[in-house]
This record gives C-alpha cells, structure tokens and sequence, in this order.
C-alpha cells in the first residue's frame, strides 16, 4: 500500500535513509502492487463477462435442443399447425400416438390474454401517469406513486391465486346470470389479472416518457390559451409518442413472458379462439405443463418445450429491442 | 344599432369556451378514476388474500381423555427405569378410538366408528407418538389432551363461528356433524394455535401441511443466490463503470445486459434446466440449483442499481485519491465502493426481493416436488415459499385455502421487510449525500 508507505515520513528522514535497502524493498513492493492491481482488473473483467456467457448459454441450450426439436416434428408443422396435443405414446399402436405440435393456438391463447391485459393496463396506466404527472397535488402523489409501486411488487404466484381462486369464480357466476356460457379457467381472468400486473409498468415508463418532454412545449402551448386536457393531447402526447410506444412494447413483451399467472388462471386445453370466456392456453403454460412432472429428456414433447422457450425468447428479445430503438430515437429529439 | 360585440364576448366563444372547460373536467375524472382503479385493484387483491390469512395460523383441536394405556398401544412390560422405547407398531389409532367412543357412547358398528374416528386428522396418532416420546411419564396415565381434527370438521367449525345454524357442504355426513356439535356441546372443540404451520413440512392434510420447509428451502435458494451474484454483480459494475474502455465490446456488454434484465423469467428456468441439471448434473429439486437460477436471474438487476450507485459517486473524490497517490485499483477498493455501498446494498436488497417471489424458474428445475422433510443443506430436495403457494393453491383440497392466504401473508411480510430495508437505506443515504 502507497498510503502507509515510508515515504510519507518526514523528508530529513527518508533522505538519510536513503539507502538500497528502503529503495529495494519499495521495488518489490511496487512490483506486487502491480501483480495485484493487473489481477483485480482481470478478475473485475471477467466477472463482467458473465452476463455475455448467460447470454450464450440461454442462445446455446434453447437452440441446441430446438434443432433436436425440429430433428423429429418439422418447423412448418410447429409454426402453422393449427393443432396441439403433445401426449406421448404409451404404445404403439394408440390413436393419436403421433402427437400434435402445431403451436398456433398456444400463439392466439397467448395473444388474446395478452390483447385483454393491454386493454386494462394501457388506458388506467397511462392516465394514472398523466394524472399523477399533471394533476396530482403532491399530497395525492405521495399515495398514487406508491400504490403502483406495491402493485409492482406483489409477487406473480399471489396474482395467480387472484386470478384462479377470486376473479375467475366472479366473472363465471357474472357470465351465468348473464345466461353466457363461461369456462372456469377463461382467457378473461386470466387477462385481467394480468392487466393489474402490467399497470404500474405502463404507468411508470409513461411517466417517464411525459416528464422528460421539456417544458418549453408545456409552456408554449398554455401561452396560447390550451387547456391543460389540451395541451397534454395535443402537444404532450404526440411529443411523448415514441416513449409511449417503447413502454407498450415493454408491457407486451413482460405480459408474453408472464408465467404463473396463466399456468394458474387460463387452462390447458389448446383452443383456436378469439372468444375470451372460453379456456385458452398460452406458450408459457404450455412450457411449464411438459417440463414439470415425469419427463424423459429425448422425448417430443420435453424438447418442444425449448423450441416454445426459443421462439418466446426471440419475440420479447425483438420487442425490448425495438422499444429501445424507438426511445432513443425519442431522445435524440428532445435530449 | 349597438356596438359589436368583442370576441371573446361573443356568444358562439362563450358555448365553446363552457365545452372546452367540460371537456377539460371530464378528462381530468377520467385520470381520477383511472388512479382510483388502480387502487381499487391492489385494495381488492391485499383483502382477499389477507382476509384469511390469519386463519392459517390457527386449527381446529378435540380435547379428548387419552388413556395411555400400555396394553392398548400393544407396548410390552413399561419398564421403570430408563427410557421406555416405543415401537414404530405401537397402535395410538386404538387409544385415540377408545378415548372417542368414551366420550360419545353409542356408536356401534365397524363402519360408524370408522365415521367416528375421520373426524380426527390422519395426524392425530402420529401426534399422541410425538408427545408419548417426549414425555415417556404418560405411558399408563390418562390425559386430556388436544389432538388436531380434521380438515372437513375444521371447515365445519369455520362456518358455524360465523353463523351457528349454516350447514356448509362438507363431506361430512350427517351423523358427523352430530358427533361434532356433541363434543362442541362438551367444550371439546376449539380452534387453537397451530405451531406446526410455522415449522413443519409440507403434507397431503391441510390441518398438517406447514411452511416451515418451504422457509428453509427459501433461505438456502436466496443464500446461494445472494453469494453469487452480489459479487459478480458489484465486480461488474465497478469494471463497466471504472475500467472499461468506450468501444464496441463495452458497448456491446451494456445493451447485453440491458436485454438480459427483461428476459422472461421462465427462460431463465430453461437455462438452468438445460445448463446445471443437464450439462453439469446437478441434483433436481436442490436450493443449489435454484439458487443459481435465480442469481443468473439478478445479476443483471444487480449491475444496473450498482452502477447507477458508483456513477453517482462524486467525481473528485477519484481525482483527490489519484492525487494522493492511490492505484486505481486502491481508488474503487477504498474510496468509491465504499461511497456507493448504500445504493449497491439497496439494489441488492431489491433484486432479491424480486429473486424470493419467483416462482415460474424454480418450477423448471424440478423445485415443484412433494417434500415432506425440511431440508438440511444446499442439495436436498427442496421447495420454496412461492412454489409451495403455487402447489397449494393448484391442490383440489379446500382446506388448503387458509393455508395459501397464511403463506401469501408470510411471503408478502418477508418482501415488506426486504423493501422496507432498501427504502431505509436509501433514505439514509440521501441525507449523507
């Protein structure tokens, strides 16, 4: 250590002292100072790396496995078969012992209670980021702000039992006095619940995106006798748009990826459906339902589990990354 | 002929200006509503899942008059001295019949009494051995004692606290209920204090099933995950923010990490099925496992807060220590990572309040399993507290309904406090900076 080193005693001293001994033992440990400082760094670097490695070992498994995958059902059949019944064969000679693979309903499952949940969250997050950031006296901001952010932080498997034990047996007995037929595990529960989940992502990151347009625009806009409803509309909104669709994009890729709501709220039963109150299932039901229980590692049916988990890394990938692109062009404009 | 009116006098600006101030409230109720939605939503989650929580930590209990009876339980010549072995054969079924038909006289036949004693847990014999090997002084003594009922009496009992005369639809027969209303005529039924909640493992009987392994599996996930990837992160952070130089690779390693942080968590689940179970051979269901998982799943969350904390470190405290003669290395070792240890801790905090409620990585590696023991160490089968949620909410058993709302409310306690830290230390460090 330099600190505590000699040289910082008084100068008289160190020149009496000056001799080869003192000025050796300084070299050396100089000379272990950069040992350890060269170390550090390589060991600092190294650990950075990680985050790439776990990049490559998600890339890696997931398409090692996809290959084997598409080895014994063909990709056309996974991406456009419009059937999905992924049982094994116990022998033989058992009807529909092949299996089906066709993803395309667990596409549409995933997309209609992704579609309700977008219908819940966008408008409720978006005017709750416009009323907190416009409106809101500071007294009712101290409650809004964090009340989403408890929202943010209940925990997946607590929605799911919200969803499967609350919502679910609520909207079934609305439906039957309606004289509508609803399943117990509808896409609408399932949906809903998860639109609660997505509100304080859309709420934050729309929050984020109004409040850093400058307020020039604002102020501009006031000057020439807009309301506040119409300056937030006319003049805030569309200056916002690119944040905006960025925290959509984000909201779309965190409900495609959300797990345990829709494994414990929506069925598992493969339906080709726009209809939101009969049982759909979704890609991340679907990974769950193959890959708990008994599995054999070579089989069909484990193997399209990584193949569902390839294409549903490679769609959130794609959305964080356009949601990324369009926010920075955002940034490029008012930064 | 009057003089013109001005224009802002005018009547057509008068009815625009009233609509457009309309249009002005109407919008503004709009975001009032959407807020109170909001709140509406969280309220509605917190009471139903908090309503019955409490409840958990309570059973419903039979006093019953044990007769210890050595002959009975079928254990041969209670010897005086010494500890008394009971034997795995020892019959408690018998002795908690005997003290059953005492205290309701008149139940005759194999199949009424087989009624009779259903109204007990499965677990009540298993019980009375507990206390016998406790306390081996009761052997051939007789003893009023409270032995756990059954999950369908409990239900019972539930419903009639509320509202005597309601008859839930149980599956308890009509003479059941009878003998119940009997013994809780006597004072023998009461709902008491379920210790085992808090400590046992997991079980197939609702008025048996406890958290306690599900806790300690927990732990030992969050351990793992917390030394691995608290340093990764932090060593990360420091070289991102301290010693990198600003080309691609860099570049690159950022926009890495960044994508990394929003990557479903399920995925995760899959690498670590794919990677630690099937390359390296890890143990299925172990904490090991999941906790490196987990951490794989931090680590981003973790560089991201620790960045942001040492980037907030002010620029002249570098220069002064460079000045003074300190290594770069010495710089971020003894000046800036100390400065920004708050933040780094607070981010800490927040990435494994996040890694304690994950539930869909940990069902990939096979954490999903029915565990009865609770786990001693890092590669025993394990479960944890989201998962046993999950494994109890999904159970066709209505008993386990009260058990899912005590662990939410346990699960929600544990997040509150981890939050509640980070949000202290924050504020902490906002005073000092």
């Amino acid at each position: 250590m330099i600190g505590s080193s000699p040289e910082t005693l008084p100068a008289a001293r160190s020149l009496r002292a000056g001799s080869s001994v003192s000025v050796h033992r300084n070299r050396a440990r100089r000379r272990t100072q950069r040992w350890v400082e060269r170390g550090v760094r390589i060991a600092l670097f190294a650990a950075s790396t990680v985050a790439v490695l776990v990049t490559i070992g998600i890339l890696g498994s997931l398409i090692l496995e996809t290959l084997r995958f598409f080895g014994l059902v063909p990709p056309s059949e996974f991406f456009f078969g419009l059937r999905w019944s992924p049982q094994i064969a116990l022998r033989a000679d058992q009807v529909g012992s092949s299996g089906a693979f066709g993803a395309v309903p667990l596409f549409t499952g995933t997309l209609l209670i992704t579609a309700i949940s977008l219908l819940v969250a966008g408008p409720i997050g978006l005017l709750a980021a416009i009323y907190t950031a416009f409106y809101a006296s500071r007294r009712m901001r101290a409650v809004t702000k964090p009340t989403l952010e408890l929202l943010a932080g209940v925990p997946t498997v607590v929605y799911g039992f919200f969803a499967a034990l609350v919502v679910a047996p609520v909207i079934r007995s609305v439906g039957e006095s309606l004289g509508l037929d609803v399943a117990s595990e509808s896409a609408l529960a399932a949906g809903l619940v998860m639109g609660v989940m997505i509100i304080p992502i859309i709420s934050s990151l729309s929050d984020d995106a109004i409040t850093t347009i400058p307020k020039a625009l604002r102020d501009a806009s006031y000057a020439l006798g807009a309301t506040h409803s119409e300056t937030i509309r006319q003049a805030i909104l569309p200056a916002a748009m690119p944040g905006l669709v960025a925290a959509f994009l984000l909201a779309i890729s965190r409900a495609i990826g959300e797990t345990m709501i829709v494994v414990m709220a929506a069925g598992l039963a493969a339906n080709l459906t726009p209809n939101p109150l009969e049982a759909v299932t979704t890609v991340t039901v679907q990974i769950v339902t193959l890959l708990t229980g008994d599995q054999e590692f070579d089989s069909a049916k484990t193997l399209a589990a990584f193949a569902l988990g390839l294409t549903l890394f490679v769609v959130t990938l794609g959305l964080n990354v356009i949601a990324l692109h369009v926010s920075r062009t955002a940034k490029l404009r008012y930064g | 002929m009057a003089e013109p009116q001005s224009h802002w006098q005018s009547e057509g600006f008068k009815k625009r200006l009233r609509r457009r101030n309309a249009q002005e409230r109407r919008f503004r109720r709009l975001g009032i509503a959407a807020v109170l939605l909001a709140g509406a939503a969280l309220a509605m989650l917190l009471v139903s899942v908090l309503s019955n929580g409490w409840r958990a930590a309570f059973r419903t209990e039979i006093a019953l008059d044990v007769d210890f009876d050595p002959e009975t339980l079928g254990i041969e010549s209670p010897s005086m001295d010494g500890p008394t072995e009971i034997p795995a054969s020892a019959d408690f079924g018998a002795v908690l019949r005997n003290s059953l038909l005492q205290t309701i006289p008149g139940v005759e036949g194999r199949a009424a009494v087989r009624e009779l004693v259903a109204l007990l847990s499965r677990g009540a014999s298993a019980d009375l051995a507990a206390r016998l090997r406790a306390e081996p002084a009761l052997l051939g003594r007789r003893e009023r004692l409270w032995v756990p009922a059954s999950d369908e009496v409990d239900l019972l009992v539930n419903a009639r606290r509320s509202d005597p005369a309601s008859t839930p639809s149980t599956r308890l027969s009509e003479q059941q209920i009878g003998w119940t209303d009997a013994l809780a005529a006597q004072a023998r039924v009461a709902r008491r204090f379920n210790s085992h909640f808090f400590t046992g493992g997991d079980s197939r009987e609702p008025e048996l099933a406890g958290i306690g392994g599900a806790l300690v599996g927990t732990l030992l996930t969050l351990l793992v995950t917390l030394a691995v990837s608290f340093p990764l992160g932090v060593a990360a952070a420091v070289y991102l923010e301290e010693f990198a130089p600003d080309n691609r690779w860099t570049r690159q390693l950022e926009v890495n990490i960044n994508n990394l942080a929003a990557v479903p968590s399920i995925v995760f689940g899959l690498l670590g099925l794919a990677v630690f179970l099937g390359l390296f051979g890890m143990p299925r269901s172990a904490p090991l496992v999941g906790g490196l998982t987990l951490a794989l799943m931090t680590l981003p969350v973790i560089i991201i807060a620790s960045r942001a904390a040492i980037a907030a470190v002010a620029f002249g405290i570098r220069e002064s220590a460079r000045g003074l003669g300190a290594s770069p290395v010495q710089v971020v070792l003894h000046h800036v990572l100390p400065i920004a240890m708050p933040g780094i801790v607070t981010g800490t905090l927040l990435g494994i309040a996040r890694a304690m409620g994950e539930t869909a990585p940990l069902l990939m590696i096979g954490m999903v399993a029915f565990i009865v023991d609770v786990p001693k160490g890092f590669t025993d089968a394990a479960t944890a507290l989201p998962v046993q949620i999950y494994l109890w909410a999904d159970s066709p058993e209505r008993g386990f309904v009260d058990n899912v709302s005590g662990a939410i409310l346990i699960l929600l306690a544990l997040l509150g406090l981890l939050n509640g830290a980070a949000i202290l230390l924050r504020q902490r460090f906002e005073q000092r900076s």
